[in-house]
This record gives C-alpha cells, sequence and structure tokens, in this order.
C-alpha cells in the first residue's frame, strides 16, 4: 500500500517559505492569478512595440532582440526625467511601514506583494546598473541583473499592484509606489508586454472613444433604453441631446454606465437629475469613455487618450464640463491633466446654472465632478428630495482610492448620500477615507481570468463591508467608480452575498421627486419601492 | 475527568497551537504580520482564521453542536482558503491538524482517564468537520466559475440587446440566449 501523506504534509502550501531568497526565487504563474497577454492587433493599433499574439505561460514571451538593452535604456531616459521616479528608488530605509497596507500582501499573503518588496523587483535591477553600490558590491548590496526570470516577475507583480497608493499613505517619505508600478509597466510595454484586458479597450478607445468599441449610434440606442425605463418609472420623458455644438456643458462619464448594471441605473439617475434642472447639456458620443486604460500602459498613451474630452470640448464650443462617477478619469483630471496638456483656458470656470456657485477647485480643469455638482444643489434646497423611497436600502459607501487618495474627494459623496438616504452606516475608520481599501481590480484587473486575484485582493474591502452588514444590516455598497460597480458587485457575490452595489446617483434619481411625475411605485431598477411590494 | 473536560481544561493551548501551525504554513514575513496585527479590518485573514477556530472548537466543546454555527466558521476561513495558493487538499488540511494537536495535548490524560473511547469519537467529529469544509470549499470554487460565467454572461446580454438581437428585455440572460439561438 503506498504510504499516505500526513496531514502536515498536505498542509504544506505553494507558497511555504522558499529556501532560496527573494531574489532568487523565479514568479510562479499561476493560473487565476493574471490575466491573458495582449493581442497583436490591439498592440498595433497604437503603434505599440513588438507586436504579437503571446500567451503568458509559454516558455517564450517572443521578446525582441537586445531587449535587456531597450528596458535600461528606458530606465535611463525616465530617471533623467522623472525625479521622483528616481527619488523614490534612492531614499527608501526599508522601514516596513508600507508593507502591510497593500490589500494584495493581506489577500495572498505573498511577501513580494508587500509595496516595498514589490518595488524592490525593479530597484534591485536600478541599483545593478545605475548605482555604484550596486555595481561593485552586486548581490550583497541589492542589486541584480535583469534577466529573463526577472523581466517575468516583473510582468507578474506589477500586474498585482492597483497603483491604488493606500501604500504610499503610510510611508513616512511618501513614496509613491503607484508611481513605481507604473514604470515598471511603461518598460514592460516597450517589449509588447500587456495584458488583453488593458490593451483591448485601449485600442477601443483610440479608434472609437470608448472601452467598449460602442459607436455614436450604439451609444444614443443605449441611453435610449434608459429612457423609456424613466418614462416608465416616471411617467416623464427625458430627451437628451448628443454631440449638440453650442450646448454650455459636455457631460462625460465611464461607458460602463451604459453598458454595464449597476452603473446602468447610475446613468439614469444623471439622465432625470440633468432633465429635472432643465441643464443646458449634450452628451457626446466620440469623447464617450471618461476612463483610460492607456494610463495602465505608458504616459505617453494615457496623455494621447485623455485629450479627447477636451477636443471634443473645444470642438462642440461648451463653456465646461461635468464628469460623471469615474474613478481614474478623475486622477488624471486633477493630477496629470495641467502637465500633459495645460490648463484648458479656452473653456470657462464651471458656474453652476442653477445655483450660481463656481467651483473655483475646477479652475484650471474646467471640469467638475457630479457630486460636487449635486451636492451644492442639494446645498442650496434646489432639490426636491424624499429619502424615504430608498428605506429598503442600509448604505455603506466605499471611497474610491482614485477620487478619495487621487483628489480629496471624502465629503461631498457622502453629503449626498445622507441627504437622498436615511439609513447610512460607515465602514472602519481604517478601511474608509484615504486610507481606503481597494475594490481589488482596478488598473485594468478586472478581467475574468484572474478571478482568485481579485477575490484574494477584494478581502480587505469586504471583509469591512461584512462587518457594517452582520452590525448593521446593511445591504447596498454605493460608490462613485464604474469599475468599482463592475468588480464590486462579483467581490460581493463571493465575500458578502447580501449586498448589492450601486452608484450615488442612483440613489438621486431614486429619491429626487421630479416635476410631473406619476406616484412612483419602482425604483430605477424596476423593483417596488419601500411600501409598494404587493402591487407589483 | 471527560474528555471534554481536559478539552475545556487546555483550550487556550490548544487553539493557539492550532493557529501557530495554520499560521506557520505561510512565508515568516507573513506569518508575522498574521499573528501579531490585532486589527481585524488591518489582518482579515489573520483575524479570521482566529475567530474561526475558537468559534469551531467552542462546539466542539458542547454536547450538542449548531450545525448552522459550526458550517459558519468553517465557511468564513476556507472561503479565504479557496481563492488562495492552496490545492484543494491544502486548502482544508487544517481541520485534520486539529488531531494531531489534541493527541500530543491529551494522550496521557486519555491514558490516564480511560477514555480512549472518547477520543475516537471526537476524532470522528473532527472529520465530520473536515467533510463539511470540503462541501464549503467545493461550494466556494463553484461561486468562483458562476461569478466568471457571469460576467462573460452580462457582457453579452448587453451586446446582443444593443444589436438589438433580444425579443424583449428579460430579467433572466439564459432565457435570453435561448431567444437569439432559437
Amino acid at each position: 500500500m503506498a504510504k499516505l501523506p500526513k496531514p502536515e504534509e498536505l498542509a504544506k502550501v505553494d507558497f511555504k517559505p522558499p529556501k532560496t531568497g527573494w531574489m532568487d526565487t523565479p514568479a510562479n504563474l499561476k493560473p487565476g492569478t493574471f490575466c491573458w497577454g495582449a493581442k497583436a492587433k490591439n498592440l498595433q493599433v497604437v503603434d505599440f512595440p513588438n507586436a504579437r499574439d503571446w500567451n503568458p505561460t509559454e516558455d517564450d514571451w517572443k521578446l525582441p532582440k537586445e531587449w535587456e538593452g531597450t528596458v535600461l535604456e528606458a530606465m535611463a531616459d525616465r530617471l533623467s526625467k522623472y525625479r521622483s521616479f528616481k527619488l523614490f528608488l534612492d531614499i527608501c530605509v526599508r522601514c516596513g511601514a508600507c508593507a502591510d497596507k497593500c490589500h494584495f500582501f493581506i489577500g495572498t499573503g505573498d511577501p513580494k506583494n508587500m509595496p516595498v518588496l514589490r518595488t524592490e523587483l525593479l530597484r534591485s535591477v536600478y541599483k545593478k546598473y545605475f548605482t555604484n553600490s550596486g555595481k561593485v558590491l552586486g548581490k550583497l548590496g541589492g542589486a541584480r541583473e535583469l534577466t529573463y526570470d526577472v523581466l517575468k516577475e516583473w510582468w507578474y507583480y506589477f500586474y498585482q499592484c492597483t497603483e491604488c497608493r493606500r501604500c504610499s499613505v503610510f510611508c513616512p517619505y511618501g513614496i509613491d509606489t503607484a508611481e513605481i508600478t507604473l514604470m515598471a509597466r511603461e518598460f514592460m510595454n516597450l517589449l509588447g508586454l500587456n495584458t488583453d484586458w488593458i490593451s483591448g479597450p485601449v485600442s477601443n478607445c483610440y479608434t472609437k472613444g470608448n472601452h467598449l468599441g460602442l459607436e455614436p449610434h450604439t451609444i444614443t440606442s443605449s441611453v435610449e433604453f434608459f429612457l423609456d425605463d424613466i418614462e416608465t418609472i416616471t411617467g416623464i420623458k427625458v430627451e437628451p441631446t448628443f454631440n449638440r455644438k453650442g450646448a454650455e456643458i459636455l457631460f462625460v462619464t465611464p461607458s460602463g454606465d451604459l453598458f454595464a448594471d449597476p452603473g446602468t441605473y447610475t446613468a439614469m439617475g444623471y439622465l432625470m437629475l440633468f432633465h429635472e434642472l432643465g441643464l443646458d447639456y449634450t452628451w457626446s458620443t466620440y469623447a464617450s469613455e471618461g476612463g483610460n486604460f492607456g494610463f495602465f500602459t505608458s504616459n505617453e498613451m494615457a496623455k494621447r487618450l485623455h485629450y479627447k474630452i477636451y477636443a471634443e470640448a473645444k470642438r462642440l464650443g461648451v463653456k465646461y464640463i461635468i464628469g460623471g462617477e469615474c474613478g481614474h478619469m478623475w486622477r488624471l483630471i486633477h493630477q496629470y491633466l495641467d502637465t500633459w496638456h495645460g490648463p484648458a483656458d479656452f473653456l470657462e470656470v464651471p458656474r453652476s446654472p442653477v445655483t450660481g456657485t463656481v467651483f473655483e477647485n475646477a479652475c484650471s480643469t474646467k471640469m467638475v465632478h457630479v457630486t460636487e455638482f449635486t451636492a451644492d444643489l442639494i446645498k442650496n434646497g434646489k432639490l426636491t428630495l424624499d429619502p424615504s423611497r430608498n428605506d429598503h436600502l442600509k448604505l455603506t459607501y466605499h471611497d474610491s482610492c482614485n477620487t478619495a487618495r487621487g483628489m480629496g474627494l471624502l465629503e461631498e459623496p457622502r453629503y449626498v448620500i445622507r441627504n437622498v438616504c436615511n439609513h447610512f452606516y460607515e465602514m472602519p475608520e481604517n478601511t474608509i477615507r484615504e486610507k481606503t481599501f481597494c475594490c481589488g481590480s482596478g488598473t485594468g484587473l478586472n478581467a475574468s481570468e484572474n478571478m482568485e486575484l481579485r477575490m484574494q485582493g477584494g478581502l480587505p474591502r469586504a471583509n469591512a463591508v461584512k462587518h457594517v452588514h452582520e452590525k448593521y444590516g446593511v445591504n447596498m455598497l454605493a460608490n462613485i467608480c464604474a469599475i468599482d460597480r463592475a468588480t464590486l458587485k462579483a467581490s460581493m457575490d463571493y465575500w458578502v452575498p447580501a449586498v448589492g452595489v450601486t452608484g450615488v446617483h442612483e440613489l438621486v434619481g431614486n429619491a429626487m421627486v421630479m416635476t410631473g411625475e406619476k406616484e412612483r411605485t419602482q425604483d430605477l431598477r424596476l423593483e417596488p419601492l419601500p411600501g409598494e411590494e404587493g402591487n407589483e | 475527568m471527560t474528555l471534554r473536560d481536559s478539552l475545556s481544561e487546555r483550550k487556550e493551548n490548544i487553539i493557539e497551537k492550532w493557529f501557530e501551525r495554520i499560521i506557520d504554513t505561510y512565508p515568516p514575513d507573513t506569518s508575522r504580520f498574521l499573528k501579531d496585527q490585532k486589527d481585524r479590518f488591518a489582518n482579515p485573514v489573520g483575524a479570521t482564521i482566529s475567530r474561526g477556530l475558537e468559534g469551531i472548537f467552542e462546539e466542539i466543546l458542547k454536547d450538542e453542536q449548531d450545525q448552522a454555527k459550526v458550517s459558519k466558521f468553517i465557511d468564513n476561513i476556507v472561503r479565504i482558503r479557496a481563492v488562495q495558493n492552496f490545492n484543494p487538499s491544502q486548502a482544508i488540511s487544517f481541520i485534520f491538524l486539529l488531531k494531531n494537536i489534541i493527541r500530543d495535548e491529551l494522550t496521557v490524560d486519555v491514558l490516564h482517564n480511560h477514555n480512549a473511547d472518547e477520543l475516537l469519537a471526537l476524532e470522528s467529529q473532527i472529520d465530520g468537520l473536515a467533510l463539511t469544509a470540503f462541501d464549503i470549499f467545493m461550494n466556494c470554487r463553484e461561486k468562483i466559475y458562476e461569478i466568471k460565467s457571469n460576467e462573460a454572461k452580462d457582457m453579452t446580454f448587453r451586446l446582443l440587446q444593443r444589436a438589438n438581437l433580444l425579443k424583449e428585455k428579460q430579467n433572466h440572460v439564459a432565457d435570453d440566449m435561448n431567444d437569439v439561438t432559437q
């Protein structure tokens, strides 16, 4: 009879401490934790190098000749161009303050997901080729050569970072690990090492203006679906315009709001709100995407995709822009726009036509966040609200990384929620606001083939939701990011199945009493309102 | 003294050993964090395992276990291990570790008190917990695949809807998919 393994032997896990140090332990790509490689056709569209079909599970990644030189040249270039990059590589003292703050480390237990060690994967190469100590001391000085295994390790772990920047909140030096990941991904893109889930949307965005590749007629027909539902619910026929020159305001939101539930209900909320206000605004079927997956490839690609919003604002001759509930769009507007394209001086500083409030915080970008806009309306008593229509919901609010840490938008969404809902409960202090935990699937990691990774990365957020669910009976998780709306749905389904996901303007659409509306019996999901359950 | 009395006396010791045996399967840097960080929101894996083991053990001590409660505690732990880097057997093996720890801790007591039959009954009970863990593990894995397929279905549904290939808006994607193929 064959010898049966003992329980202790069975319990030896795959990432049981390796006998070799981290530097000599190559990455083991486990299915469920990485995305498929980029397809040649999508890289060709945007003139990215080394476009070819490739498979990360195969040994040969079909790299260009002398790829090491390409990476090192790019590293030298970025070190001279971006002072922050050099500084972040030089000043870390390995204090470990960041180590346990990453949702991927917390969820996977893999030490290479500690931000300090993830950065070390790249820093060790920097040391070898760009510092005297590294050149002389080699491995003893924490330096190592750039090899095929190192490159594969980069690809594996820098696509296990969502650039959420939680670790940077805790770093005493303010080192922004997201910038390290940005650089690593930039180098890898020079070798054609991207993922299908990112390069597909980049290609679509470049040719069609949105991640999904929706053409103008598809976008208008998407919105028409919502209009039918709004009329069913309220009896009001909303008539938005598209690509209308001379409108006062251009409205831009992620295409996920037009395509994926529950984002679609959020889009209905915008439509209802703007109709009720009689806002002179237009949608664009060309600048039809707030998100920018180019940001997950290279700085240059992000810049190329980003400007379409402003080009469209110029073409239509609007005065300013309102932006919808999106995540990284806002980080790019807030932190990158001025550097890339300079202040948008051809537009006017946003001024609410309803309240007269001037949004001076947007005096450079000329773009107002829709929750700022709505919070101002509520503050000035311009909306009639019946929060009891949301009484079937017990809300908590997930701060999206990009809006919370990237632009400090903390109060406005909460103010709106408190005014349109009667039951709102915060998650624990160390999981919200600037310390918010990532959804676990940002920066283009929201594919399906890496679902196990998404669930591990999503655990810290879901764990906090579970707490308020058990303590207060919370059954709905609000947020202001399209990737959150798409990915937290899966995360909740796995970790806390009794909790749904919503955008904030879905809640506004439910609570807002519209002029001339019929008596409402359904919410925006066409489900019965509280008290109407028996009247279906 | 019954076996349960002995277990009850050494409860803290047994749970602590059980916890450490599980946590030590992680790399040293990780296991230090999982043991030392006591904030349950900063360390959900460590906290869930710790609370889960205590809950499971408490139930074992009772004459009549609340199956729903035991399942919940096991679920909380297995749900995490089902997506971490474990083989199926590794994911649920933590249940069996309890047998070894109890044997190590109580062999002398069992011999002294002549309650080997109780020990055998307890071990059978622990085997039962392992079967429960196996069911839960399978549910978790099936859930992962269900989420994956739902994401694909949702996307396809909307694409078909946009392309006006669906007869009417319906709630169930599968029905709509059938409409298209018929």
